[in-house]
């Protein structure tokens, strides 16, 4: 129950203000299609380089967690989902709204949202401090073996063809190499001036998630948004929350689908709200109702886009091991501060760890009270024209990439990355695994090379790096995750994410 | 097998195959071997998936990636054009915030539904554009205190 000795840092009035901020600010970020949660919280790690380090995290966090369940509003009042997991959202809430239930909807989202979240942070609270204490026994060739799970396990299973998504993970952990050497100094594929001192991880997140929004937005030219916001009428909150815990069945499917979820390294909120969505259609006596503006799918959906936000972030808090996107770009959040997540953070950061936990259950309940009054405001918002957002992005882009260390180097790094996954995810590859390849490269490294001298000492590479049961059942979890999907792929089985790039015209159409 | 030419799956595979094989060679032939241990090991696995998605858009068998439409590069390209000039010259040479005014404004012209021909497009773009100066010299100078670049202009 360590938790609890710091709650009390959640309601200091600075850190409470941006718990605030991030809640509202990231309910209507998450509501404008085409800013994805990762995105929005690659965008507002630049405005956390002047606060404390928990501050920081706590105004990420609240962002996450509310641009998840924001996306709920555009798909519930626009029929546009505001980020890929709210895509189950739209198939039941767009239609309720349509009937003149919008309200109805739109309480049941967040209600939900807040019970799956509260559910996913309390599995964060009681998991990460165990697997902490646990990882402490790694050694360096465990490291090595977890890093390279984490770039493969993402490329696998989050991209639409698993050679594509392997290999953006490769092209990931090239660009990390890219520098001088840490132990030898030696000067790596220094072909620029600008990439001279490596590629700065911030203004890398914020090229390759904004940058080809951009592009796509650029993509649509003159077109005005084909969606009406659809007007809410009143609906006593009191019956909602009766609703929502009556329909207990869709309510606990979709919590718990959503934890188990979020757990796995690389499956996202997209999946956990379909996976939950479908389950809760399976198991309902009136599975007939499903996608004509029945409830349960609204609750289903929504508790497990939630409930996966805690969990997925279980590897990143104990073994350094981003397990999504917005994980990795979190990651990013703590280590421009200098902390290294795992046990260090917990025996050497507490109050930074446990404010940084406690925020995000805190943040669930600010995100059901304000999602139902700002609600109406984001809808609008999410009205706005691409030309006004496409402009605005590149310019926080911008300027975000140069605030990192006031270099116009970075700024280059960060349009051309950006401009070149344009490119590569319209042809197939995947932003996830190349940025979990570019966060995780240098830990691979640094334990390979540390693994490699220990090898030399005592026994042999191979001795050294593949025997020991961690060891055999990392590579056997690496082995299994690619040779499943590839299995499945073969077999035209394989139930996978659409391309980033059709997904990023989706929301915008 | 995506509707799009198979020469475009080519060119794109082949682009990523080559820059593979760029860095294969240069880690296995820059000195000192120590340090480019990893490099090698990552660029023999980059260059194998490498050629090996080359090899499946050389025989039509890419099944992933739409590619690029004619329609949507005509629309990339005025914008595309704009933020490279904003982003590799403007922002250094005329200032960030005088440069992010200009490439917001162009930016809203090209790509505003809105009609070009009333007076009202025009003032509201014009308004949404001071607008947006204001909160990024609101949020990057007096919030965050970031020195940018001012050059000749502001």
């Amino acid at each position: 129950m360590e938790f609890l000795t710091y709650m009390g840092d959640v309601f200091t009035p600075i850190n409470f203000a941006l718990l605030l901020i991030g809640t509202i600010g990231g309910l209507i970020l998450g509501a404008t299609p085409g800013l994805s949660p990762t995105m929005a919280v690659a965008l507002l790690i630049p405005f956390t380089f002047r606060l404390e380090p928990a501050q920081g995290l706590i105004l990420l966090g609240a962002a996450y967690t509310s641009t998840v369940a924001g996306g709920a509003v555009s798909a519930i009042l626009l029929k546009i989902p505001g980020a890929p997991a709210n895509i189950a959202t739209t198939l039941d809430g767009h239609t309720m709204a349509q009937k003149g239930q919008g309200a109805r909807a739109l309480q049941l989202s967040f209600l939900a949202s807040a019970v799956g979240g509260i559910f996913g942070v309390m599995l964060l609270i009681f998991l990460t401090p165990v697997l902490a204490q646990w990882a402490l026994a790694f050694g360096p060739s465990h490291l090595f073996w977890l890093a390279i799970l984490g770039v493969t396990v993402i490329g696998s299973l989050d991209s639409s063809s698993v050679v594509k998504g392997l290999l953006s993970g490769c092209i990931g952990l090239w660009l990390a190499t890219i520098g001088f050497d840490d132990i030898m100094g030696a000067q790596r594929f220094i072909f620029h001036d600008a990439v001279a001192g490596g590629i700065n991880v911030i203004p890398a997140l914020i090229g390759l998630f904004a940058i080809p929004q951009v592009i796509t937005m650029f993509a649509k030219g003159r077109k005005r948004l084909d969606a009406e916001v659809i007007a809410v009428k009143k609906h006593p909150i009191g019956a909602a929350f009766r609703e929502v815990f009556g329909r207990f069945r869709a309510l606990s499917i979709g919590t718990i689908t959503g934890s188990i979820i979020g757990l796995i390294p690389g499956v996202g909120g997209q999946i956990a709200g379909l996976v939950a969505y479908d389950q809760a259609k399976k198991t309902s006596p009136e599975r007939e109702k499903f996608g004509t503006g029945h409830p349960e799918g609204v609750i289903a959906a929504e508790s497990a886009n939630n409930a996966m936000v805690g969990p997925s972030l279980v590897p990143l808090l104990t073994l350094s091991i981003p397990g999504s996107p917005t994980a990795a770009v979190l990651l990013g959040g703590l280590l421009i501060h200098g902390i290294f997540p795992g046990s260090d953070l917990f025996d050497n950061y507490p109050d930074v760890a446990w404010t940084f936990i406690n925020s995000m259950l805190i943040g669930q309940i600010l995100m059901c009270i304000f999602g139902l009054y700002v609600a109406g405001l984001a809808a609008r918002v999410a009205q706005v024209p691409n030309a006004v957002m496409a402009a605005v992005v590149l310019g926080l882009a911008l300027f975000g990439s140069y605030s990192v260390q006031n270099s116009m180097g970075d700024v280059y790094v960060m349009m051309a990355l950006g401009t070149g996954m344009y490119f590569l995810e319209r042809f197939g590859f995947s932003a996830a695994p190349l940025v979990l390849g570019l966060i995780l490269g240098p830990i691979a490294e640094a334990n390979f090379i540390q693994g490699s001298m220990i090898a030399n000492a005592t026994s042999s590479m191979g001795e050294y790096f593949f025997s020991g049961t961690l060891n055999l059942v990392l590579i056997a979890i690496v082995v299994a995750s690619v040779g499943y999907s590839l299995w499945m792929e073969l077999r035209d089985r394989r139930y996978t994410t659409k391309d980033d790039a059709v997904l990023k015209e989706e929301s915008l159409s | 097998m995506t509707d799009l030419p198979r020469s475009q799956h080519i060119i794109a595979s082949g682009l990523v195959a080559a820059v593979g094989v760029a860095v294969a060679y240069i880690s296995y032939t820059q000195k000192p071997a120590d340090a480019f241990l990893f490099p090698r090991l990552i660029s023999t696995v980059f260059v194998v998936l490498a050629l090996w998605t080359f090899g499946k858009a050389v025989l039509g068998r890419t099944k992933v990636g739409n590619g690029l439409s004619r329609e949507a590069m005509i629309n990339i390209l005025p914008g595309f054009i704009v933020a490279l000039i904003y982003v590799f010259w403007a922002a250094k040479a005329l200032g960030f915030y005088t440069a992010s005014t200009i490439a917001f404004f162009i930016l809203l012209t090209l790509y505003d539904p809105a009609p070009h021909s009333e007076l009202r497009t025009w003032i509201k773009r014009a308004i949404i554009t001071a607008g947006f100066l204001v909160v990024m010299y609101g949020l990057f100078a007096l919030l965050l205190n970031v020195f940018t670049p001012k050059e000749i202009l502001f």
